[in-house]
Parts: structure tokens; sequence; C-alpha cells
């Protein structure tokens, strides 16, 4: 079943003229409405001419997340403000909130591209979606929200928590279809069991997971716990949100909406391009998003193309599941955590900046985000309260920047492992 | 304006088309909702008897209960397949109160949202922060519709679970010029933001507010618009109708007006059901008229309030309700979110080890604070503090999560908690004057 | 009159009171009230030794977070209602006892509450006008 057969199913050379007209225009767009772009040509002695070919791409010098934080807030804009409908942000690695804007057509596109996924993952009008994301400056609520709508589906926009609520609305409701990240989906299950619910027994059919990198061995968890189908998505905020790859049936791979995205893969040392079939690093240039423009836009995920038709006849070139970071980024919850934004708000913390230790580990299915500080004579002059104080106003401070909830818990001093690499601050004790 | 005609529609025209409206209204529920022909057929009324928009009084009031009793789909008027939203809200008990749209209550939806926003002053250039939870609560999701149907720019910022920090740094960084949320968290916003060195009438570019889903007065909306430098406006809605939306406050500020193409609404005395005129303090009771999934018929909102139907000077000719004075039965409303007195009791109730002998109380330190004072019994003590403490989260989060707010459980001794037969005891509202 | 109390942050696991005891025993520090607050993951153990400040060198020395805090060492009775009267005497002048831990010292058959308050000034006051004696760290160390 496609959502719109004729471009998902479009001949390779089809698809390849359709990418190089659209990159084309892109490369003239991006040169003629972004400053920043504009300037990047001009270094590199280029002009949007100057790429005839899809491989002429290579050309051009890659956008990092980098790029953005300096062009904070509305530095990578292509558009005049008036032309934003839209402002989602996420946060970024040191205080600075990433932001990707929208124009209507934009929204428009995005909701496109979520009904394609959706219809992929086999949901249709006729079903009843609970999406568990966030719906705040996260893309995940309303990418999903717009992308159902479109399809017709009766939407329930659940948000994040409260999993008894979950579970009711699920059953109560009749739902068949729902989205969240894929620990979620392992941990209602486990609460719906210790409530002495059989969540088998619900009328769910599909589950859409992504936000976070999953196993073969949890789809399969989740699949028996649900007796559902479930389906990997993959998408980043900067691109647009959800939406850029999605499973289909076969669930060999994630198909990249290569209309709207041009995919390659390179090394992430080098910046050489690789072949299908190598793993490396995907980059990302944007072929017709009209606010935020984003030409080699490097993702930091892990991933390879998978180099072979598909049976599903949908042409769009497939990437594996995400293999991990090429950089130290943690996710949890679904939420990206730098490491530096942990270090960013212990350096306000004078008295406990020294010795800490980030321990991520999985309880029941949840990923738990634990920050170790040893206690010295600075924090503790022998009262309880002064740490049980400390403990709130950082816990507070933490769940502020990361958007996700972390514990702190006090150590003797001495027994966080010294030593001069970075590795020693993150511990990573989670199996996926 | 966004509707200029509808808007400044001579007041005997749009009653017209209230009765034009209310006829078709009654006959589709009479024909599409069992509830309402059950209702029709005991109170010996038949559709054609609504002549007159005073007829409406033959009809039986529709409550929450009747809602709640028809749980999970509420009185749908639509097959299921044409549903393409659920919102809910919490009810008196654990049952929520489901509200279903079909698409063209979406749409039409988005547009009297609109009209409200264009009516706060709101345009197309605007970049507006919704500062309301998204989800099942229809606050995040109305005005984030509603802003898009204006072609404003949208940043849906989320309630409760965005940290204030963040708020603030996007109110400043993204030069907002619209905030919308609730008055106390308006307040508690301009407070932080002091604290961190931001004078939000040099940092922040706001203009204009749109404050609601809890009571306030002017005096509250005099702190408001000095301390964010705005100029703030009401707003009035309920989940079972739509939303947000009902009413809004235009540039004079005397009244909300209630959008009466799409809603006809009536004051009654709460405890007899008789309708009073104009300039009469009473409950709101609201009548769909353009809603096609659930149309509601006499729907008491349980908000006490005036009406007002005089000529306003912004030329719009829909009446006008005054701000909300109070409600007529316990709810109680913290930092923007409906909480009823039984909710509380249904969940201390099904915890292990916690007794009878609780108190509700609810103060304002800016923002609403709700504690909930529970006596400790033998089953649940125990010498270690840990175990204690862990049981007073627990009461915590599972008040969390059915109340949808957070609350302060304190463990307290026995015997410290006034007892008496009567219901006025288990709830004390330190609030008044503070709000 | 106030005395010093050591008070050292562990962790909640088995072996810590252990290791604080024989680190001042080694040291030749006679512990003469000792009390233990849970919270959670980790703890404070509070003790009144003959010598604190030594206790703190080498308990700090070992790698411990140790701080010390100014209490009161109250005289008692070894008697039933003498805790009453301190504890109804500094209620009635509103000050609050934040913790408190009693031990008998036999030698003299008298008792000691060892009791930290949110005003010492106002306690010290209230308990000698009702004639209830304030112990030194001199006298503790006797007793």
């Amino acid at each position: 079943m496609y959502w719109d057969r004729e471009v998902e199913t479009i001949k390779q050379e089809e698809l390849e003229k359709l990418q190089l007209r659209r990159l084309k225009a892109m490369l003239s767009y991006c040169y003629k409405n972004s400053p920043f772009y504009r300037k990047r040509f001009k270094d590199a002695g280029l002009h949007p001419l100057d790429v005839c070919r899809l491989s002429d791409v290579r050309k051009l010098p890659f956008t990092t997340k980098e790029d953005l934080r300096n062009r904070y807030p509305f530095g990578m804009l292509a558009v005049d403000r008036e032309e934003v409908v839209r402002i989602h942000a996420s946060s970024g690695t040191t205080g600075k909130p990433t932001v990707v804007a929208y124009t209507g057509r934009d929204v428009d596109t995005w909701a496109e591209l979520m009904a394609r996924v959706l219809t992929c993952a086999g949901v249709t009008k006729r079903d009843t979606i609970q999406l568990i994301y966030n719906y705040a400056f996260f893309t995940g609520g309303l990418g999903f929200h717009y992308g159902a709508e479109r399809i017709g589906a009766a939407v329930i926009p659940a948000g994040v928590g409260n999993s008894e609520r979950q579970l009711l609305t699920m059953r109560d409701l009749k739902v068949t279809a729902f989205s969240s990240t894929p620990s979620y989906a392992l941990y209602l299950a486990e609460f719906a069991r210790e409530q002495g619910i059989d969540v088998r027994e619900f009328s769910l059919r599909t589950g859409i997971f992504g936000a976070e990198p999953w196993s073969e061995e949890m789809r399969r968890r989740i699949e028996e716990a649900y007796g559902i189908k479930a389906y990997d998505n993959y998408g980043l905020s900067e691109l647009c949100g959800p939406g850029v790859a999605v499973e289909c049936e076969a669930r060999e791979g994630l198909h990249v909406w290569s209309d709207h995205f041009l995919l390659e893969v390179i090394d992430p040392e080098s910046g050489e391009v690789l072949e299908p079939g190598e793993k490396g690093e995907l980059v990302f240039t944007t072929l017709t998003r009209e606010a935020m423009p984003l030409l080699r836009y490097r993702s930091r995920d892990i991933s390879m193309v998978i180099d072979d038709s598909c049976e599903c006849g949908r042409t769009h070139p497939r990437i594996a599941r995400l293999m991990g970071r090429s950089d130290d980024m943690l996710i949890i919850r679904g939420v990206n955590v730098f490491p530096s934004q942990v270090e960013h708000v212990l350096l306000q913390f004078p008295e406990v900046a020294e010795h800490y230790q980030i321990v991520v580990d999985r309880r029941r299915s949840m990923d738990l985000l634990t920050v170790k500080v040893e206690v010295t004579e600075k924090i503790f002059r022998g009262e309880p309260e002064e740490l049980l104080k400390l403990k709130k106003r950082l816990e507070s401070r933490l769940r502020s920047v990361l958007g996700v909830k972390a514990e702190v818990t006090f150590v003797e001093p001495g027994t966080i492992p010294r030593s001069r690499g970075k590795a020693q601050r993150v511990v990573d004790l989670r199996n996926w | 304006m966004f509707e200029h005609r509808m808007e400044t529609m001579p007041l005997k025209e749009l009653k017209e088309l209230q009765l034009e409206r209310l006829k078709a209204t009654v006959r589709y529920c009479y024909e599409n909702v069992p509830f309402y022909r059950k209702k029709f057929k005991e109170a010996q009324l038949r559709p054609e008897d609504i002549k007159s928009l005073d007829d409406l009084a033959k009809i039986p009031f529709t409550v929450k209960d009747d809602l709640r009793d028809h749980y999970p789909y509420g009185i749908l008027a639509k097959p299921l397949k044409e549903v393409v939203r659920f919102h809910s809200s919490s009810g008196t008990t654990g049952t929520p109160t489901v509200v279903g749209y079909t698409k063209k209550d979406i749409s039409t939806w988005a547009k009297i949202m609109a009209r409200g926003l264009a009516t706060a002053g709101v345009t197309s250039d605007d970049i507006v922060q919704v500062a309301y939870g998204y989800g099942l609560f229809t606050g995040g999701l109305g005005f984030h519709y509603g802003c898009e149907e204006l072609g404003a720019a949208t940043i849906p910022a989320g309630g409760g679970i965005t940290p204030t920090k963040r708020q603030i740094q996007i109110l400043k960084d993204m030069h907002s010029t619209v905030l919308c949320c609730t008055p106390s968290y308006a307040l508690y916003l301009a407070e932080e933001a002091r604290k961190e060195g931001i004078e939000p009438e040099r940092d922040f570019s706001l203009r204009t507010g749109i404050f609601g889903a809890e009571p306030w007065s002017e005096a509250t909306r005099k702190k408001i618009e000095k301390a964010l430098d705005l100029r703030a406006h009401d707003v009035y809605g309920l989940s079972e109708i739509w939303g947000p939306g009902v009413g809004m406050e235009c540039e004079a500020r005397e009244g909300l007006h209630v959008w009466s193409d799409h809603f006809i609404m009536e004051v009654i005395d709460p405890e007899s059901g008789e309708v009073l005129g104009p300039g009469e303090k009473g409950e709101l009771v609201f009548t769909t008229l353009t809603r096609e999934a659930m149309p509601l018929l006499r729907y008491r909102s349980r908000d006490i309030s005036v009406v007002d139907e005089e000529p306003c000077s912004c030329g719009r000719t829909h009446p006008r309700m005054l701000r909300v004075l109070g409600r007529s039965d316990d709810m109680l409303i913290i930092r923007g979110v409906n909480v009823f007195p039984s909710q509380v009791e249904h969940v201390l109730m099904r915890i292990p080890g916690i007794g009878d002998s609780y108190q509700i109380i609810v103060d304002r330190d800016i923002l609403d604070v709700l504690r909930v004072r529970v006596e400790v019994t033998p089953e649940m003590f125990s010498d270690k503090l840990a175990e204690l403490e862990a049981l007073r989260r627990r009461v915590e989060e599972e008040l969390a999560a059915v109340l949808s707010v957070s609350a302060r459980v304190e463990l307290v001794e026995p015997g410290t908690i006034p007892r008496t037969p009567g219901k006025a005891q288990r709830v004390v509202d330190l609030r008044k004057g503070k709000i | 009159m106030v005395v010093e109390q050591v008070s050292v942050f562990v962790e909640n696991k088995p072996g810590r009171l252990s290791k604080v005891t024989r680190i001042l025993g080694e040291a030749g520090i006679n512990i003469r009230a000792l009390s233990i607050a849970e919270l959670g993951e980790f703890g404070v153990i509070r003790l009144v030794v003959d010598r604190p400040h030594e206790a703190k060198a080498v308990l700090s020395n070992s790698g411990f977070t140790v701080g010390i805090n100014r209490v009161l060492a109250i005289e008692m009775g070894d008697e039933p209602g003498s805790l009453a009267r301190i504890a109804s005497a500094l209620g009635d002048a509103g000050v609050n006892i934040d913790y408190a831990y009693a031990f008998i010292a036999r030698a003299r058959e008298k008792a000691v509450l060892i009791a930290r308050v949110d005003d010492v000034k106002r306690a010290e006051e209230v308990l000698s006008s009702e004639g209830i004696r304030l112990l030194s760290a001199e006298e503790l160390e006797d007793l």
C-alpha cells in the first residue's frame, strides 16, 4: 500500500533526474536567499552552476550542527521571518537550542512525508492512532500528528507520561496503532503486566517506533508483547523531524524519501564519500526545504546504504537501522543528550564540578540517567539537608537544560575513577 | 477582523441565524444521537416544537455526567470512522470525558480560534508562543491550529513539561510577540525572568498576551501587563465544547465576545435551572450550533458569570460574558487544570495504608500550590525514613498521573486533620484575594 | 555552651560504619554517643567523641567527607519525666529540636541528650532558667 504510488515507485533514473533538477534549483535558491550559503559558496570558490551531476554535490562543504548553533537563532533562514509559520527548537550541546523553522509549504511537505511513513507501516484512515510523543518544541509529536491527520486517521494526541492513562486510552478507545520510542513501548507493556492488563487483548495492529536506536531483539519483544507489527522510523529535527526514512512491510532497511532528501554516506574522519554497503555517517541535502535548507548536513548517525531493490516496489534507497553515532551524543528516552550539556550545568555549581560521572542504565525498559557527584567538604558541612537541597537544585537545573530527568546521587570521595580521557565521564550500561 | 461580516452582523440577524442553526442542530441531534432522542421523548418534545429561541428552555440540560455515562466515545452524532481527533479531560471520578471531532469540527475550531486571536489583536506577522499543554488537553492544539489558520508563526512551546527557563530563553531569542498561557504562569514566568536578570520591557518583544484556563482578576491583569509589558486578553472555553475559543476579549476588554454564530449562551439559576436575563448572575449554559461529532444541547458549564448584550465599542455584535466569577460545583482550577476533590479521594483510596483522613489545601505562591495532607496510619508507618519517603512519593506520583497537575503530599500525625461529616473541611482554598 | 559533633557522609552500603569506627578506634578516639540518619542511597553518621577535630582529621585522611556542627549536650536525670521537662521547656519557648539522641552515663547516674536546635541562644536561656544544665566538652569527656 502506498500513499503516493507515483513518487514512491518512481523509476530509478527518473528519481535521479528529479533529484538533480531539484538539487540545482536548491543550490541557486540557497545562493540567492541564504547569506550563510552564499558565503560558503564564495569561500569554496564555487557557483551553483558548477554542479552539473548529482555527484558534484561532493564539491560542497559540509554543514554541521555547529554551523546552526553559531547562527542561532535565525541565521540559517532563507526566507523572510514573515514567511515562517512554525518554529521548533531542540536542545543544543551547550545551552543554545537548535532552531528549526518552517514555511507553510514546509509544514505541508512534512505532513505529506509523514503520511507516506504511516502508510508504509500500514496505517489507514480507518485507524485510531495514539501518539505518545512530546508535542512541545520536539518535532516528534506534531510530525506524526499532521501525518495521521493527512491520512484521515483518528488522532489521539496523548503526549508523553502518565502510563496509566495511556493504557486506559489505548484500551477504551480501541486504539489500533501507536507511536512512541521503542523503550517506552516496552516499559508500557511491562507496566500493563504489573497492573494485570493484557495489552495483547487490545485492538492494536501496528506500531511505529523511533527517536532512539533499537535492535531486532527489541522489535521481537515489542511485537510479542503487543501482538503487533513494529516499524522503525528515522528522522532528525534539523531536516524537519520524523519522516526522513521509514521501514516498509519488508522491514529490511528504511526507505529514505529521496525526492526530498539527497543521501550520502561518508567516512566521519576523512569526510570521503563511501559506497553502498560501507558503514559511515549519513549526510543529507534537503531538496525542497524553503525556510531552512541544509546542504550536506552531517547527521552524526552511523549506518549504510543497502544496495538492492526492495520487494515492496518502492525505489527510494534504503539505509540499515542506525548503528551508532560519530559523536558522544547519548539518546535518553528519545531525547538527545550531550555529555557537554551535563558538564555545562555542573560548571555552574563550582562546588561540585570537580568529580562527577554520567551513568546511563536501563531499568524496566526505561533509560535512567544518573549523575554521580562526589561529596566533598565544599558541599557537606555536616547536615544532610545541605545535600538534599543541592540534589534538588542540581536535578531541576539538569532537567531544564537536558529536557530529560536526571537523578543526582552522592558518592564518597575517590569512588569515581580518575583518568584524563573523556570516556570515563560517561558509562553507558544499556543493552540495545 | 477575521470575519468582518459575521462578527458585526446586527444582533437581530444574528439571532435569526441562531434560530435557523438551532432548529437544524436539534433535528440533527434527534436523528443521530440516541441519547438526545431519548431525552426528547422523555420530555415529550419533538424537534419541530422548537420554533423560537425561547423554546430552547424546553430542552432538558446536558451535564458532564451524561458525557461520562457515555464513556468512552461520548455522545457521538457521527460514526467513528468520521472522527479524526479525540481529546479527553479528567472527570469527577476516575473516568475521563472524551470529546471527538470530525475533520470539519477541526477546521471550524481553527477558524473560531483564528477569529478569537484576531479579536485580541494578533495578526499573521506575529510570532506566537503557545505555552499551553499540548496533548489530550485542548489548550495547546486549539491555539496552535488557530495561529496556523491566521498565518502567524507558531512556537509549540507546551505547558507544564517544558522548563520555564526554556520558555524564557525562547521568548527572548525568538522575539515572540504573543504569549498564550494561564495568567498565573505568565506572572511566574515574569518573576523567573527577572531572577535571571532579564527585563521583559527591554529583552522581550511581547505585545499581546492571551490568558485563560483559570479565573483571574483585573488586579492580576494589571500585574501581568506591567511585569511583561504587553496587553493582556482573557479567553474562555471548555473542552466539552471544542476547547479554548468560545469567548475572547476584544480591544475594549469589557467582557468576552461569545461567538454566537457557533454557540447559544444562556444564563441560568444553578439551583432552579430557571433562565435568567442579561445582567443577572448565574451559570452559563451553551448550545453548540455547528458541531458535527459531538453537538451539545444546553450544556451546563458550571461557570458563573453575567451576560451583556449591549453593543460593544469594537463594533462586534456578539453578546459578551463577563470574566468567570466562580463555579457552581466544587471543582478546583489548579494551574489551569480542572481538579475535582473526588479525584484526589479516588487516588488515596486505592493506596494501601492510606486512611480516609486527608485534607486538600490550595494556596497560591504566584503559581497554585496543591497540598494533600494525609494522616499516617499504623499500616503505613515504617521506622525507615526512606520507606516513608517512598510512600509519600508514590502518592505524589499517582496524584500527578490522575490529576495531570503536581501535588505536594505531606504526612501528618493522626488526629491533626479536623474531622467533620461535611465535605467542606476536606478542601481549604486559601487563594481568596490572591487571584 | 555548645559541644562539637562530628558528621560523616557515607554511602548507604554494608561496611561503612565498621570502617568509620575502626579508623576512630585505631586513633584512640572514644565515641560518647552516636546516631545514624538514613536518607535513601546515602546516610550521615553523627558522633560525639572526645577529640572531635582529631576525629575529623583522621577520617578526612582516610577519604571521608566530614563536617563539624554545634549541638547541645543537655544533662538530665536518669529517671522518668526528665526528657519531658527539657522538651516542654524548649517547646514552650518555640525552639525546635531538629534532631536528638541520648545516652546514659552510668558512672554519674545521669543521662545526656544531644540535641540540634534551631535557636541555640534561646535554648541556652530557656534551659538555664529552668535549672537544666548544659555540659561542656570537658565534662562530656569525663563521663
